[in-house]
């Protein structure tokens, strides 16, 4: 599993890239990517779109599952990847550059976790 | 607690991500994914374990005349070695289960059915024994192994003599070597593709499963599992118990009248099917012409109002869009209308289509 460390985590299996205090990129885990497998499909909000931490902002689907997105900030939608719309295969390719939203505004934030405590987190999930 | 098949351990060691299904601990898929399984069993080959499925043999000589009361299908004029896809049906025309009889000597068969239904299978059918048949559940014994894909046959040709390799669809040979082991070598399979399915006892189920993934190497053979058994079955259009049938539905309804022998004498069901017959509903294909993938248990409208249910649904790794089969009122859509699914809430548009989605060339 790959987790890099200059990344924040959330719980529902989400990363935050922070760009600066209040624009971030968001994106789905390796570990998830693995898990959910084959992705056909994504749904993506509108720019403009307000997103709220915790919250479900869009879904993904593989071939076995749809499964939901949680979002892990607050915030406004400035941009969506529609390079994902046509190709989400790039989420399972590489799951770091593939990123869904990139949220400006932020104003309030999950309880997010580093690299380690989340790699500790799916190890627990493992069983 | 979930039961493991005789090839559990290969299957951990090939990656293959373990997931409950009927009562077994069965791969969902290997590292290499649902979709390159799925082309594998396209283009090359796939080998997957279907040792969860149940085997029953029915013996004596009553056993032909017991079926014909048991099943829709007829068997009277089967021949040894030859395989046939049937209905079981309760008197109230609905599905017990679906399976295929194999003719294995002149009063000899044996019974492939749903692993699900293992039990409630062989209550029903040992409470309908009559005269000199005697059943016996074989499960336990017995491994099977699905070999699918045009290059079944030449991975085939390594291990087993040209004249054991059945060449004619739904025909098997009986108590034949392959790869040095016991095998009954069936020309079916779940996949629309060209292959085999290999019977062989559940002791000698890993030698069979490596020797076949060793002659396959050069092929490009790919183990395969729950994921692309499913998406190839769909768009093959092959039903599944459980989703396309069930107790509530008849077969002709689930547009198996092919296997229903109407004009046959007495059996269970018949009365009802008879009395059902032009049925109510019927399966339909349907393709996404929108976005997304419509999954089963999804309410299916034209010109907004609703005319059934998807009974499967997924994406086509082939078609490279969604696919499902639905149960609708008869006479509701035709081939080219456009139908919309309610999935999650919103409204995805749908064309209907024929079956099946894909047919081997």
């Amino acid at each position: 599993m790959n987790t890099p460390k200059e990344l924040k985590y959330a719980k529902s299996h989400e990363w935050v890239r922070f760009l600066d205090d209040s624009t971030a990129l968001i994106g789905v885990t390796d570990y998830a990517q693995d898990a959910l497998g084959d992705l056909v499909f994504i749904n993506l909000p509108e720019v403009g779109d307000m997103v709220v931490s915790g919250e479900v902002f869009t879904d993904v689907e593989s071939v076995k599952a749809v499964s939901d997105v949680y979002c892990p900030v607050t915030g406004q939608v400035a941009e969506v990847n529609e390079e994902l719309l046509d190709n989400p295969a790039l989420i399972n390719e590489d799951p770091y550059g593939a990123w869904l939203i990139k949220v400006t505004g932020i104003t309030d934030t999950e309880e997010l976790l580093d690299a380690d405590a989340y790699e500790k987190r799916c190890a627990e999930e493992e069983g | 607690m979930e039961r493991k098949t005789p090839l559990y351990e290969i299957h951990c060691a090939a990656g293959g991500r373990m997931t409950p299904f009927a009562g077994w601990l069965l791969p969902v898929q290997y590292g290499s994914g649902v979709i390159s399984e799925h082309m594998a069993v396209r283009r090359q080959a796939g080998l997957f374990d279907v040792s969860h499925m149940g085997e029953f043999i029915l013996q004596g000589l009553d056993a032909l005349s017991c079926l014909n009361r048991l099943m829709t299908n007829d068997f009277t004029n089967m021949y040894i070695g030859q395989a046939r896809y049937t209905a079981m049906c309760g008197e109230g025309g609905g599905v017990i289960d679906d399976l295929v009889v194999c003719r294995l000597g002149e009063t000899l068969y044996l019974m492939v059915v749903n692993a699900a239904n293992r039990e409630k299978d062989a209550a029903h059918i040992r409470s309908h024994l009559a005269g000199d048949c005697r059943f016996s559940d074989r499960s336990d014994d017995i491994a099977l192994l699905a070999l699918q894909g045009p290059a079944a046959p030449a991975i085939l040709k390594i291990l087993a003599r040209e004249e054991d390799i059945p060449s004619r669809y739904y025909s098997l040979s009986v108590r034949v070597p392959a790869a040095g082991l016991e095998t009954i070598i069936s020309r079916t399979g779940y996949t629309g593709e060209l292959g085999y399915e290999l019977f062989c006892a559940a002791a000698d189920a890993p030698a069979l499963w490596h020797a076949v993934m060793e002659a396959g190497a050069a092929e490009g053979i790919l183990p395969c599992g729950l994921g692309a058994r499913d998406t190839l079955r769909l768009e093959a259009a092959m039903p599944l118990y459980g989703h396309e049938m069930e107790e509530s539905v008849s077969p002709l309804e689930a547009g198996l009248g092919f296997a229903v022998k109407l004009e046959k004498p007495d059996f269970i069901g018949k009365d009802a099917l008879l009395a059902g017959s032009p049925p109510a509903r019927t399966r339909i294909g349907l393709a996404v012409t929108g976005r997304g993938i419509v999954r089963e248990g999804c309410t299916v409208c034209r010109e907004g109002r609703p005319i059934g249910q998807t009974t499967s649904g997924t994406h086509s790794p082939l078609l490279g869009k969604g696919i499902a089969m639905a149960l609708v009122s008869a006479g509701s859509c035709a081939v080219g209308d456009a139908v919309e699914a309610e999935v999650r809430g919103r409204q995805i548009a749908m064309e209907v289509v024929p079956l099946p989605f894909y047919k081997r060339p």
